[in-house]
C-alpha cells in the first residue's frame, strides 16, 4: 500500500523542479540594469506614501479564528460521511441523528458569531 | 509489481501529464484572449503564427528576457520563495485526479492515475490550503500597499471558501464511502452523477471553485481598479509569469476535480450495454474525462467574461452567510437519501 505514495513524492520533484526553474529563468537570460527609480515601490507613478506594514483591520483576524474553528468541524464530519453507509446498515438511524446533535450545537456557535456581527463587513 | 517497475511506470505518467499540463496552460491563456475577443466582439491575437496560435509561445520567450525586479523594500527571500510555492501546489495536486479507467498495457494493469492513493481528496484539500501562502507572501513581502492588501484579501477570501469546499465534498465521501478519487468516480455509475444526486453540493462546491482560484467573479486579490495587480504588483518576468501560470494549472486543476466529484470523472452512462472492445471503451473514456474537463474550463472563461466583481462585502456574506449553511443543508440532504432510498 505504500508504494502507492511513490508517484506523489516523484510529482513533488518535478513540481520543485519546475517551481526553480521558472523562477530563476528570468533572472538568468533577462538583463540586470536596476536604478532608484525602477526598485521604488510602485505608487502609481507618485512617491510612495507612509509605510507598508500599515495596520489591518480586526475582521481578519476573526475570519481567520473562524476558519480554525469550522476546518476542524470539516475534519470531524469526514471520517463518519467515509463510514455512514456501513453504520447505517449495522446501527440504523442512530448514527444519523448522533452526527445531526453535533451539527446542531456547533451551529449554535456559528449563529452566536452571526449574531454577535462577525460575519459583518463595511 | 516491483519498486523499478512502478518508478519506470510513474515516471513515464507524470511526464506525459506535465507536458500535457503545460501544453493546456499555453493555450488556456490563448483561449481566455481568444473568447474574450469573441465576448467583447473583437479579433483578439492574431499576428503570431496560423490565428495567432503560437501566441503562448511568444508570450513566454518576450516574459523571460524580461529584467527581473525585486523592489529594495521587499523581502528578498520570501520575495523569492512565494511564486515557488504558488508553482509547487499548482503542479503536484493534479497527481491524485484519475483521468481515465484502469488499462491493460505491456502485461500491467494501469490505472489512469499519476498516483492512486487512498487519501487522494485530502491530499488535494491539503495542497489547496498551502496555495494560499503562495498569494498571502508574495502580497506580504513585496513590501508595497497594493500588494499587501491584495494577499490579505485573498488569504481571508480563499480560507473562508475553503469551510464549504470541504463540506461539499463531505456529501460526495457519503456517498462513496471512500477518500480514493478512483472509488468516488466509480461511485457515479450510470446517471448517478453526484451533480444530479446532489445538486446543492454541486454548486456550493463550483462557487467555491471560483473563489479558490481567484477568478472573475471573485478577483478581488488582483481587482485591477481598486489594487493595480494586487499581490504581484512589484512582480516581474518569469515571476509574475509563475503566479499567471499557477492561477491557469489551478483553474485546470479544479475543472478536474469538479468532473472527478460531481460529473462521473471519464465515465460515459451505459456505455458497457455497448459491447465494444475495452480498449476503445477506455480510449472514449479518457475522450470524455477531456471533454467534460473542457467544457468545465470553457465555463470558467465564459463566467469570466459576462459577469461583474463581486465587492468585498458580498463576497464574504455569501461565503460565510449563504455558501456555509448550503453546503451543510447538503450533507443532511444526502444523508436523509443514502436512508430513505438507500442509494
Amino acid at each position: 500500500m505504500l508504494e502507492s505514495y511513490i508517484p506523489i513524492f516523484i510529482v513533488m520533484f518535478f513540481a520543485t523542479v519546475i517551481a526553480l526553474g521558472i523562477t530563476f529563468s528570468s533572472m538568468l537570460l533577462g538583463p540586470q540594469r536596476p536604478n532608484k527609480e525602477k526598485l521604488s515601490t510602485y505608487e502609481s507613478g507618485m512617491k510612495p506614501v507612509g509605510t507598508t506594514r500599515e495596520r489591518i483591520s480586526i475582521k481578519y483576524y476573526l475570519v481567520a479564528m473562524l476558519f480554525i474553528i469550522f476546518d476542524l468541524e470539516v475534519l470531524f464530519i469526514y471520517p463518519w460521511a467515509v463510514q455512514f453507509k456501513k453504520l447505517f446498515a449495522e446501527f440504523g438511524i442512530s448514527i444519523f441523528i448522533s452526527m445531526f446533535i453535533f451539527l446542531v450545537v456547533f451551529e449554535l456557535g456559528y449563529l452566536y458569531a452571526y449574531k454577535k456581527g462577525g460575519f459583518e463587513w463595511d | 509489481m516491483g519498486i523499478g517497475e512502478i518508478i519506470l511506470i510513474s515516471l513515464v505518467k507524470i511526464l506525459l501529464i506535465i507536458s500535457l499540463l503545460f501544453l493546456t496552460v499555453s493555450y488556456l491563456t490563448y483561449f481566455e484572449r481568444k473568447i474574450s475577443a469573441w465576448v467583447q466582439n473583437r479579433i483578439g491575437p492574431n499576428r503570431v503564427g496560423w490565428k495567432g496560435l503560437l501566441q503562448p509561445f511568444a508570450d513566454v520567450f518576450k516574459l523571460m528576457l524580461k529584467e527581473d525586479i525585486v523592489p529594495e523594500k521587499a523581502d528578498r527571500i520570501i520575495h523569492l520563495l512565494a511564486p515557488m510555492i504558488a508553482l509547487f501546489v499548482a503542479f503536484s495536486t493534479f497527481a491524485v485526479i484519475p483521468f481515465g479507467p484502469e488499462v491493460h498495457l505491456f502485461g500491467y494493469d494501469i490505472p489512469l492515475v499519476v498516483a492512486d492513493v487512498n487519501m487522494g481528496v485530502l491530499f488535494v484539500l491539503a495542497l489547496t490550503s498551502l496555495s494560499v501562502y503562495g498569494l498571502t507572501l508574495a502580497g506580504w513581502s513585496s513590501g508595497s500597499k497594493y500588494s499587501l492588501l491584495g494577499g490579505i484579501r485573498s488569504s481571508a477570501q480563499m480560507i473562508s471558501y475553503e469551510i464549504s469546499m470541504g463540506f461539499s465534498i463531505g456529501g460526495v465521501l457519503l456517498l462513496s464511502e471512500s477518500l480514493r478519487p478512483i472509488a468516488i468516480v466509480e461511485s457515479q455509475s450510470g446517471w448517478m452523477w453526484n451533480a444530479i444526486v446532489q445538486p446543492i453540493g454541486f454548486i456550493t462546491f463550483l462557487v467555491s471553485a471560483f473563489a479558490e482560484t481567484n477568478r472573475l467573479p471573485f478577483d478581488l486579490p488582483e481587482a485591477e481598479p481598486e489594487l493595480v495587480g494586487g499581490f504581484h504588483t512589484e512582480y516581474s518576468s518569469m515571476k509574475f509569469a509563475a503566479f499567471f501560470l499557477s492561477e491557469y494549472a489551478n483553474m485546470i486543476i479544479a475543472s478536474g476535480l469538479i468532473v472527478t466529484l460531481y460529473l462521473g470523472g471519464w465515465q460515459i452512462p451505459y456505455i458497457d450495454l455497448l459491447g465494444l472492445p475495452s480498449g476503445l471503451v477506455a480510449l472514449l473514456q479518457v475522450g470524455a474525462f477531456i471533454f467534460k474537463l473542457v467544457a468545465i474550463l470553457f465555463f470558467f472563461l465564459w463566467v469570466r467574461w459576462s459577469l461583474p466583481r463581486f465587492r468585498y462585502d458580498q463576497l464574504m456574506n455569501l461565503g460565510w452567510k449563504v455558501m456555509f449553511p448550503l453546503s451543510l443543508i447538503n450533507i443532511i440532504w444526502v444523508a436523509l437519501l443514502i436512508m430513505i432510498f438507500g442509494l
